[in-house]
């Protein structure tokens, strides 16, 4: 049983700047858990909170179901992978592996088991008698979740694994980290500020920001319904689109009145749902993926038709970004590469309003 | 015209001068470079060589003065085996030997452990106590003595070299102490995170991580600490007048020189064999004092 609880933990450094401000989380036994957030939210504070490296200033963290508040952090049954991967430089990647084992007096053979055993899981086998000196970056990042995974502990703490290598290979590593999970299944606590890693490796994101969580969720659940302005434009990439706007009625429906005369009609099912703010301004989010061409036969319902003039064209070969001002908001559009788009033309586009989002800029929270 | 076709007479603009050549650059900074090696390296090696030849002389060549004083006519040894056969000089090459051991292994042991708790246990007054190591390494050593020969008397240890080896360490600790501060700050933080996570305890942490990785800063530690009490000069003139005491530094001048007295040539021998063992020290030492032992530890 490996779950770990946190309840109403704080941190407040000397001088009072409170970096965690009394968060709640129940993380379950072989759970995939990422921390997300920019930086500064408190995110690495609490995985170093729990892991020991840091004091809680208020509340309690429990792993296992005892409280570990007061227990130092090789007593804690945890294995931690840094940024920086903080490997033992005279020490062989074998001895690197072996060496938290030799700390806890397990016998030759068995530590010998466990090393091969975890250089055969990450096909680091070839890599055993190196000095991390000798090792790419990739492969060094490799060694400091085999030290981890011999270890065999109750829970698996990663801060910032992947910031350190190339895009591609922080690509291939994510898919490893997952695949070790699946592996190992080890309860697993992920620190991260990127987003995609968020989405692609965890069962549940919390996204934290200025050291309260935001939201706590399944990947999709953030992506789809997110809580507040804040996860809307922290999830996804591109980042939401939000644009001021002005809600109200005409002619029997609920309308969204944009800058530039741009009037976007709000769907049936969500107009009891924003009813209550017609007349008022609110913030109109849309992804950029549910700003897209007027595709031929296209059958996805409540598509509302607009003409915009983009400023800046960004081809990605998969799809193309185009980037729109409308009355200095920045709004961002993917669009098939096959349509020809350049600065300056019209486009014809279709917002998805069946995926529009609502919020009150007075709480930033979602309507 | 392309930035590479232009032509080398032309000006750099905005700069006001002339396009350089990068080779022509290079070969007269190797040329400044070579220069000034040379006039330093004669400047450094000068003395040294004097006392090398003045050691190979007999003592009528030294004292004929017609002639360049930088060629040996009738090279000998018979300085060194006159000093080499003498069992007081023996007595002083082992006294200085007995001290300078005890000297570094005192100091490396206390500035070891009090460089790791100053670096690493961040506790109340860590910081000021830090700087006040230091602090104590700016007085002269030739303030401290005055105080140091009461110190030393009182403890009957005047005339001994084990009051040399109380005394010494107070010159060394503080400067090895600081520089091992420097060794164990530049060790990354995950590093000690790493093994107090893996099951280290302080002790453990120190002996299995911290000392292996600040190798190169413990040899120079080492080396400092030989350096000192191998050259001391002032404190043993100062504390000890019995010969069969003596370290090699004043033993060699006390029993050389006689009154008005110059025994050069042995003076020259007793020198040159003095400052063999911190040559040969730096010249084994130098090899594992490879900096980038870190390398690879983190991203880099």
């Amino acid at each position: 049983m490996a779950q770990v609880s946190i309840r109403k933990v704080v941190k407040e450094y000397e001088g009072g700047v409170q970096a965690v401000k009394g968060i709640d989380l129940e993380i379950a036994d072989h759970e995939f858990v990422v921390l997300v957030g920019p930086s500064g939210c408190g995110k690495s504070t609490t995985l170093r909170m729990i892991a020991g490296l840091e004091e809680i200033s208020g509340g309690e963290i429990a792993i296992g179901g005892g409280v570990v508040n007061d227990i130092p952090p090789r007593d804690r049954d945890i294995a931690m992978v840094f940024q920086n991967y903080a490997l033992y430089p005279h020490m062989t990647v074998y001895d690197n592996m072996a060496f938290g084992l030799m700390l806890r007096k397990f016998d030759k053979a068995e530590i010998r088991r466990r090393v091969e055993n975890a250089a055969r899981i990450l096909d680091i086998g070839m890599l055993l008698d190196r000095k991390p000196k000798a090792l790419s970056g990739g492969q060094r990042q490799r060694v400091a979740m085999g030290r981890a995974i011999v270890r065999d502990p109750k829970v698996f703490l990663f801060d910032e694994p992947l910031s350190n290598l190339d895009a591609k290979l922080r690509v291939q590593m994510r898919t490893e980290i997952k695949k070790v999970h699946q592996t190992v299944k080890t309860t697993t606590i992920y620190v991260t500020h990127d987003q995609i890693e968020a989405m692609t490796l965890a069962d549940r994101v919390v996204v934290m920001n200025h050291g309260v969580i935001e939201q706590v969720g399944p990947p999709t659940e953030l992506y789809h319904r997110p809580a507040t302005k804040f996860v809307a434009g922290f999830i996804g990439s591109p980042a939401m689109n939000f644009i001021p706007a002005r809600l109200e009625h005409g002619s029997g429906a609920l309308n969204i009145h944009l800058p530039d005369n741009i009037v976007l009609p709000v769907p049936e099912e969500r107009r009891s749902r924003y009813a209550s703010y017609a007349g008022k301004e609110v913030l109109f989010g849309i992804r950029p993926e549910h700003l897209t061409e007027i595709r031929p036969n296209d059958h996805r319902p409540n598509l509302a038709p607009l003409h915009l003039t983009p400023e800046v064209v960004e081809p990605m070969g998969m799809e193309t970004l185009v980037h729109i001002w409308l009355q200095g908001t920045e709004i961002s559009a993917r669009i098939d590469p096959a349509i020809p788009a350049e600065p300056g033309r019209p486009l014809a586009l279709a917002a998805d309003m069946g995926q529009m989002h609502l919020i009150d800029p007075q709480t930033d929270r979602m309507i | 015209m392309s930035a590479t076709a232009a032509s080398p007479s032309a000006a750099v603009p905005g700069l006001g001068r002339r396009i350089g050549s990068l080779r022509k650059e290079r070969r007269w900074a190797l040329l400044t470079a070579y220069i000034s090696l040379v006039v330093a390296a004669i400047v450094m090696l000068a003395p040294p060589f004097y006392m090398l030849i003045t050691s190979l002389k007999t003592s009528a060549e030294i004292s004929d003065l017609s002639g360049t004083p930088w060629i040996v006519r009738n090279p000998t040894l018979d300085n060194y085996w006159a000093l080499i056969s003498d069992p007081m000089f023996r007595g002083f090459f082992f006294n200085s030997v007995k001290i300078t051991v005890c000297v570094v292994a005192i100091t490396m042991v206390i500035s070891v452990f009090a460089a790791f708790s100053l670096a690493r246990m961040k506790f109340f007054g860590s910081g000021v106590l830090a700087t006040g190591v230091f602090l104590t390494y700016l007085v002269p050593d030739t303030l401290l003595f005055i105080p140091l020969y009461q110190i030393v008397g009182n403890l009957g240890l005047l005339n001994s070299i084990w009051g040399l080896v109380l005394v010494y360490p107070t010159l060394t600790v503080p400067f090895c102490t600081w520089i091992m501060i420097g060794y164990f700050a530049s060790i990354p933080k995950e590093l000690d995170e790493a093994a107090l996570i893996d099951g280290a305890n302080w002790m453990q942490m120190l002996t299995r991580i911290f000392i292996p990785v600040a190798l190169p800063g413990i040899i120079a530690a080492t080396i400092f600490a030989f350096t000192v009490s191998w050259a001391a000069f002032v404190y043993p003139t100062a504390f000890i007048t019995r010969p069969d005491e003596m370290p090699l530094t004043i033993g060699v001048v006390s029993q050389l020189i006689r009154g008005d007295t110059f025994a050069w040539g042995q003076l020259m021998a007793g020198a040159l064999l003095a400052a063999l063992p911190p040559v040969i020290v730096y010249a084994f030492l130098m090899d594992y004092y490879v900096a980038g032992l870190t390398a690879g530890a983190t991203k880099g």
